[in-house]
């Protein structure tokens, strides 16, 4: 401040015009994983920003290399911890892919049925979120009930709620539950009246509207060009998914649509989000009406299924083929594979080297969420600073994927 | 997947193909390091590829190999549909001289995906506009995913508490804790040691739950 | 900054004998402290999901007055640390703690957040006990609900009785006490539909 009793001239007196470093840091309130944004503004507008991610560096592929193929399924789980299923199908796909082996038609409904049931749960916890952060505390608690049923199917099907490990290099774990199809049909009638309630509630709401659209606009070829797939990837207007254009398990045999949005913004995120729970919930219904009630769920091939526990303890071929497969792991044969499948925020892809033993030798996911949190510097430079937010919450980042 | 795409990569670029495979379907072509970037450009701006996506870029670290590291790159196209993995040796046995071209200028995604190689595998991208590590913190020394890292090697930021039996979870008896729903008050009696409630609390008598 | 040493709530200066009025008051502060826990969230990792599921209607934390969120550890007194704590995010969270006033309490959520989990690696802290001191660990990967309002109702206990000693969180049914007990129920019987749902 300048002393009062000097005589100044008007004309000096200058306001400082730097820009201004915010850092929004890693503990944050936004609901979406732990990144940090390091921010030059100028006013609100935000001029230049610096995300940095890496809060949740967990060192996966680092401790794959140290236990057996069957191992990595509890770190693929907590990658994308939303849509656990969905990782641990993307990897046993990889696996089969790598081995040669086709699971039995059972197996591929009911994979297909967890992993729309996880897509599901990841699309109400991002939306539930993101109407959160704007304001909106109603639809996140509805949306976090609708998780809760599909979270009880989980653990009826798996045995735990969130983390579940159930799939295997072959098959699964344990074949379905007896009254798992009624469990599924009536969760999925409520959880779409639940959707229809949300829609009524925020899509009239001119506040929730005006927060969204045309903010955080990204246009398609920078989309592509960042290697963005997945929601965000369509609802800039590319209408890609894997499940259409490569599909795997049994896609190919469901009626679905791909919701593609036009103008990229975050409403548009949003929007795609709900209207792929309602495809998800539109190819539940088909798997469940087309899944063979009996029949096996693994494949029968000794190299990879653990043998059931009374060949275990009363043959000798079960005794050595539980040995061989624990102690040293299912073997892979000797190459390298790449194999995608459609996680909730895109192209989820698992590149194995394996060396002919047990023990992987590189497992690298490739996570789709860490190009899309790429994308954020493009997305918020040059939106205010309160479009930080819901941008950033309609990317979906899962700091699991994002930073392994 | 197409074998047209290995044809159209080796009539253009002869000497730069040191190997190819097909192994389970995925068309992968190992190129020498220098003619990298022209490859990729060429795979980009080619109509009949038409790479726009670069889905992903790793390495891979084989210790016992001479170049020791393979970087590894998968392209795919959106409006043909079919992909192509690119791979590259480079480095020697020690882990220096692991260097690569960048790709940042071709496709947005290079930029993360190679700053992540070289946080952890120490592959030096040669033309980045921005090479650091982008997954661990600056002071970390080392590249974590090279076999020669051992795992369990920490470099914490901050000094651990001095706290006594820090490397467990407090030693609890059957009698500590809760055993079921609300504690009770009949719990073991501690004492203060230094009447600062810093130390461990000794117990005189368990709980008769 | 000196050694991180948690404190109790005490009225009492050193050398005072404390007598019926005081104690009265404590144990109202205590009470009126236990029930309006103000929560600062530091979420990270995978345990934020359930953290969400422990917030909601069904589990709700919110009936044992820990209502409120305050992102910010100024306005808190009890740091749930929920998910793993990776070597980058050490310093942030000893900060976040000592930002916090007194009296002030942290539960470790989760086995990552309690003891590094199977993250026995380079970038893991195997604990954030070896960090800040923690009140109340509650294991589980990631902790059922009702484990970690059993957390909450132990945490509430601590604060009545002005005791500092960590305490875990047992499971419902004690392996080590109840050895008889069936374990392993995989399978729930299927006479609890979802609410509101006719099968």
């Amino acid at each position: 401040m300048e002393p009062l009793d000097q005589d100044l001239d008007e004309s000096e007196l200058e306001l400082p015009t730097e820009p201004m470093l915010l850092n929004v840091g890693p503990a944050h309130p936004a609901m979406h994983g732990t990144v940090r944004i390091v921010m030059e503004l100028s006013g609100e507008i935000i001029e230049r920003c610096d995300v940095q991610v890496g809060y949740l560096h967990r060192g996966f592929e680092k401790m794959c290399e140290r236990g057996t193929w069957t191992q990595v399924f509890p770190y693929v789980d907590r990658c994308n911890y939303v849509s656990p299923m969905l990782n641990n199908v993307g990897f046993a796909l990889a696996g089969e892919k790598m081995l040669g082996i086709t699971v039995p038609e059972r197996c591929q409904w009911y994979r297909m049925i967890l992993g729309e049931l996880a897509r599901m749960s990841d699309h109400l916890t991002c939306d539930g979120a993101m109407a959160m952060e704007l304001g909106a505390f109603t639809p996140f608690l509805w949306m976090i009930k609708c998780r809760e049923m599909l979270w009880e199917i989980m653990e009826e099907e798996t045995g735990a709620r969130l983390t579940h490990s159930f799939g295997r290099i072959g098959g699964m774990a344990a074949p379905p539950t007896d009254g798992f199809k009624e469990h599924v049909k009536a969760v999925v009638k409520h959880i779409l009246s639940v959707l229809d309630e949300v829609e009524r509630l925020l899509l009239g709401n001119r506040i929730f509207l005006d927060r969204l659209e045309n903010v955080g606009i990204i246009s398609a070829e920078d989309a592509i060009s960042l290697g963005w797939t997945g929601p965000c990837l369509r609802a800039a207007g590319v209408p890609y998914d894997v499940r259409k254009a490569h599909p795997y398990l049994k896609y190919g045999e469901v009626d679905f649509d791909v919701p593609v949005g036009s103008t990229s913004d975050s409403f548009d995120r949003f929007m795609v989000r709900i209207a792929e729970m309602r495809q998800s919930a539109r190819i539940i219904d088909q798997c469940v009406a087309r899944m063979p009630d009996t029949g096996p769920v693994n494949v029968d091939d000794p190299r990879v299924i653990l043998p059931p526990k009374e060949e275990v303890y009363n043959t000798i071929e079960g005794t050595i083929q539980h040995f061989k497969i624990v102690m040293e792991g299912l073997k892979l044969p000797a190459g390298e594979v790449y194999s995608y499948t459609e996680a909730g925020n895109g192209e989820l892809g698992f590149y194995l080297v394996s060396d002919g033993s047990g023990t992987p030798h590189r497992v690298r996911i490739r996570p789709p969420c860490f190009l899309v949190t790429a994308g954020l510097e493009r997305v918020i430079t040059g939106q205010m600073m309160a479009d930080v937010v819901p941008s950033f919450g309609s990317l979906n980042m899962i700091g699991g994927e994002c930073d392994r | 997947m197409s074998q047209a795409l290995i044809e159209l990569v080796k009539k253009n670029f002869p000497a730069a193909v040191l190997e190819t495979h097909s192994q389970l379907g995925d068309e992968t072509i190992v190129l020498a390091p220098e003619s990298w970037q022209e490859v990729c450009r060429f795979l980009k701006e080619n109509p009949q590829s038409d790479m726009n996506m670069l889905t992903d870029l790793t390495a891979v670290d084989f210790p016992s190999r001479e170049p020791r590291f393979e970087v590894v790159a998968h392209f795919y196209s959106l409006t043909r549909g079919h992909r192509l993995r690119l791979k590259a040796r480079v480095g020697d046995r020690d882990g220096e001289t692991v260097e690569l071209g960048t790709l940042t200028d071709l496709w947005g995604s290079a930029n993360w995906l190679e700053r992540e190689c070289f946080d952890m595998m120490g592959v030096k991208f040669i033309g980045h506009p921005d090479l650091r590590r982008i997954l661990l913190y600056p002071e970390f020394e080392g590249h974590p995913l090279r076999k020669d890292y051992p795992a369990e090697k920490i470099q914490p930021l901050l000094q651990y508490r001095d706290e006594p039996n820090i490397e467990k979870v407090a030693p609890f008896g059957v009698d500590e804790g809760m055993s079921f729903g609300r504690q009770t008050h009949k719990v073991g009696i501690y004492t203060d040691e230094d009447g600062d409630s810093g130390a461990r609390r000794k117990v005189i008598s368990p709980a008769d739950n | 900054m000196g050694e991180l040493k948690p404190t109790t709530t005490s009225i009492l200066e050193p050398g005072q004998q404390s007598g019926f009025a005081t104690t009265k008051f404590e144990s109202l502060l205590a009470w009126a402290q236990k029930y309006s826990l103000f929560m600062n969230p530091f979420v990270t990792a995978c345990c934020g999901m359930e953290f969400m599921a422990v917030s909601s209607p069904r589990y709700d934390f919110s009936r044992f007055g820990s209502e409120a969120p305050r992102f910010s550890p100024r306005q808190s007194d009890l740091l749930w640390v929920v998910g793993t704590i990776v070597q980058r995010q050490a310093p942030i969270l000893k900060r976040i703690y000592e930002q916090m006033a007194e009296p002030k309490w942290v539960l470790a959520f989760g086995t990552c957040a309690s003891s590094g989990g199977f993250y026995d690696n380079y970038a893991c802290v195997a604990g954030l006990d070896k960090i800040i001191p923690c009140d109340v660990y509650v294991p589980g990967c990631p902790p059922r609900p009702e484990a970690v309002l059993d957390g909450l109702m132990l945490l509430q206990d601590k604060i009545q009785r002005g005791d500092r000693t960590p305490g875990i969180v047992k499971p419902r049914i004690d392996p080590v006490q109840e050895p008889n007990t069936a374990l392993v129920q995989l399978r729930r019987s299927r006479s609890s539909a979802p609410p509101g749902i006719k099968l």
